[in-house]
């Protein structure tokens, strides 16, 4: 029961990786007892489990799944929204509202307008059908204001960081608000349009360094790196 | 010309570019050159130059044409009116409209269809210069595009060609052979599985010319693979090397 990598080794689809008494996990299948990888990324064991991490991936929708999409259609009883995944969701009328709809009484445009961004959860979804969207809990709902971004899904659990301590430090050290979508994209909303920039910075960096070692130091380094220059100025005044 | 009169090997085996019986011709691979695209990759194999582009999964368009169980994939060859001698009608043609139909059939095998129904894929390949074995390379960048895009793969798939040129079984036709050669074998492969996703013959092969010409371009196949591997690794690569300057 060999294996046929070395940690963080970069595999592209179809590369061996473990035969025998090893469990595909990420981003791998098994063949004929065979493990391989099926998409570019970087390879990894967890005692008996393989795990690709993916380089390059798009967002499959998930249960539970807090995401950041853009209203596109106003319909009948609900609104099309667009999930930045293989499949468009569907947010409904009667979810928003918090009484009975109808479509006689209520102008859905005036609540949710095509363009307008909103922070929801994936209320269900299915192979067989496209995901439903809920916005009835704390924290969801349109967003108003603040800066998007967007990055490969992938890299959502890199920024989140071991337990949150990476998100928790951006946050911490920007005064920032960061709302994480599972989907790739990320709300920022700060105080300062500057403060805003730099957490948008490090998101970035993250984005880029995300399969290096020793990113967190060059994180906090970043952070006070850009936190500084205010202060000669105040001295000069 | 007097195409008749001059040998297509001459007396010592070697080919009318220089080449030898079994020899590739070079092969340059770049991974991720569209930033528009989902994925994308350029090849030149010898005098062909391909640009393939992919896209997805997304919502099929039109809607009628997904399908309620699985991914569709959708291939496009196309021939820029520039990429051959006389100029081409830039209109999809007969042959383009078939080549269209075997390279989606050559990569449809590697791919997890039934994972993602109810989407679409979609592979743009665009000629830009043709030299003989433009499907073959063309199936090469489209495998790369789709793995740049994040779809999940089973394995890469690659293409190359053998055939029979003034009684001989030669590796990888380039245009003259291909018109003037008696015989063309192109091969899809998948390396790692070990499994022939395309096998076409055009032309007149004995039996054991025809194992010869197969075994001969999956040899061919596995040294192109090697490239291919490294053209799609060295694009994530240069992104870890920068890491390393910053660092020192």
């Amino acid at each position: 029961m060999p294996t046929f990598f070395e940690k963080k080794q970069l595999v592209t689809p179809g590369e061996l990786l473990a035969e025998g008494d090893y469990l595909p996990g990420e981003n791998t299948f098994v063949e004929n007892g065979k493990i391989y990888a099926e998409r570019i990324g970087l390879v990894d064991s967890d005692n008996k489990k393989v795990n690709v991490v993916a380089l390059r991936a798009f967002y499959v929708p998930k249960m539970g799944d807090i995401i950041i999409g853009t209203v596109t259609e106003v319909g009948f009883n609900g609104w099309t929204v667009d999930i930045k995944s293989p499949y468009t969701a569907m947010l409904r009328a009667s979810d928003v509202l918090s009484r009975p709809f109808k479509p006689q009484n209520d102008e859905l445009s005036a609540v949710l307008n095509a363009g307008d961004l909103i922070v929801a959860k994936i209320a269900s979804y299915d192979r067989a059908h496209d995901p439903q969207l809920t916005v009835g809990e704390p924290g969801l709902g349109k967003i108003t204001r603040g800066q998007l971004l967007r990055v490969t899904p992938t890299k959502i659990p890199r920024i989140i960081g071991r337990k949150g301590s990476m998100i928790s430090m951006i946050k911490q050290e920007t005064n920032c608000q960061i709302i994480l979508g599972l989907n790739g994209v990320i709300l920022v909303t700060g105080k300062t349009p500057e403060e805003e920039e730099v957490a948008i910075q490090a998101i970035r960096k993250i984005e880029e360094e995300s399969h290096t070692s020793g990113l967190t130091d060059r994180i906090t380094q970043l952070l006070k790196e850009k936190k500084q220059p205010p202060q000669p100025e105040e001295t000069q005044q | 010309m007097n195409e008749k009169t001059e040998k297509l090997i001459d007396k010592k085996g070697i080919r009318g570019d220089g080449r030898k019986v079994d020899e590739l011709r070079p092969l340059k691979l770049q991974v991720g050159v569209l930033p528009n695209a989902d994925g994308s990759a350029y090849i030149e194999h010898g005098k062909n130059k391909i640009l393939a582009a992919a896209y997805g999964p997304r919502e099929m368009h039109p809607k009628h044409l997904a399908q309620a169980d699985r991914m569709v994939l959708r291939a496009r060859y196309h021939m820029a009116p520039f990429s051959v001698q006389e100029r081409k009608s830039p209109a999809p043609s007969r042959r383009e409209v078939e080549l269209s139909k075997v390279i989606k059939e050559s990569l449809e095998p590697a791919l997890f269809l039934e994972l993602y129904p109810r989407t679409g894929v979609d592979v743009f390949i665009e000629v830009l210069q043709a030299d003989g074995g433009t499907r073959c390379a063309s199936i090469t960048a489209a495998a790369l595009a789709i793995a740049d895009a994040g779809v999940p793969m089973r394995d890469l798939v690659v293409a190359c060609a053998a055939g029979k040129v003034e009684d001989q079984v030669v590796l990888d036709l380039y245009d003259a052979e291909d018109k003037l050669g008696s015989a063309d074998v192109p091969v899809a492969y998948m390396p790692n599985l070990n499994a022939i996703t395309l096998l076409q013959m055009d032309g007149i092969l004995a039996p054991a010319e025809f194992e010869k010409a197969v075994s001969m371009a999956m040899d061919g196949c596995k040294k192109i693979y090697e490239i291919q591997k490294e053209a799609l690794k060295t694009k994530y690569m240069v992104v870890k090397e920068t890491d390393k300057e910053i660092e020192e």
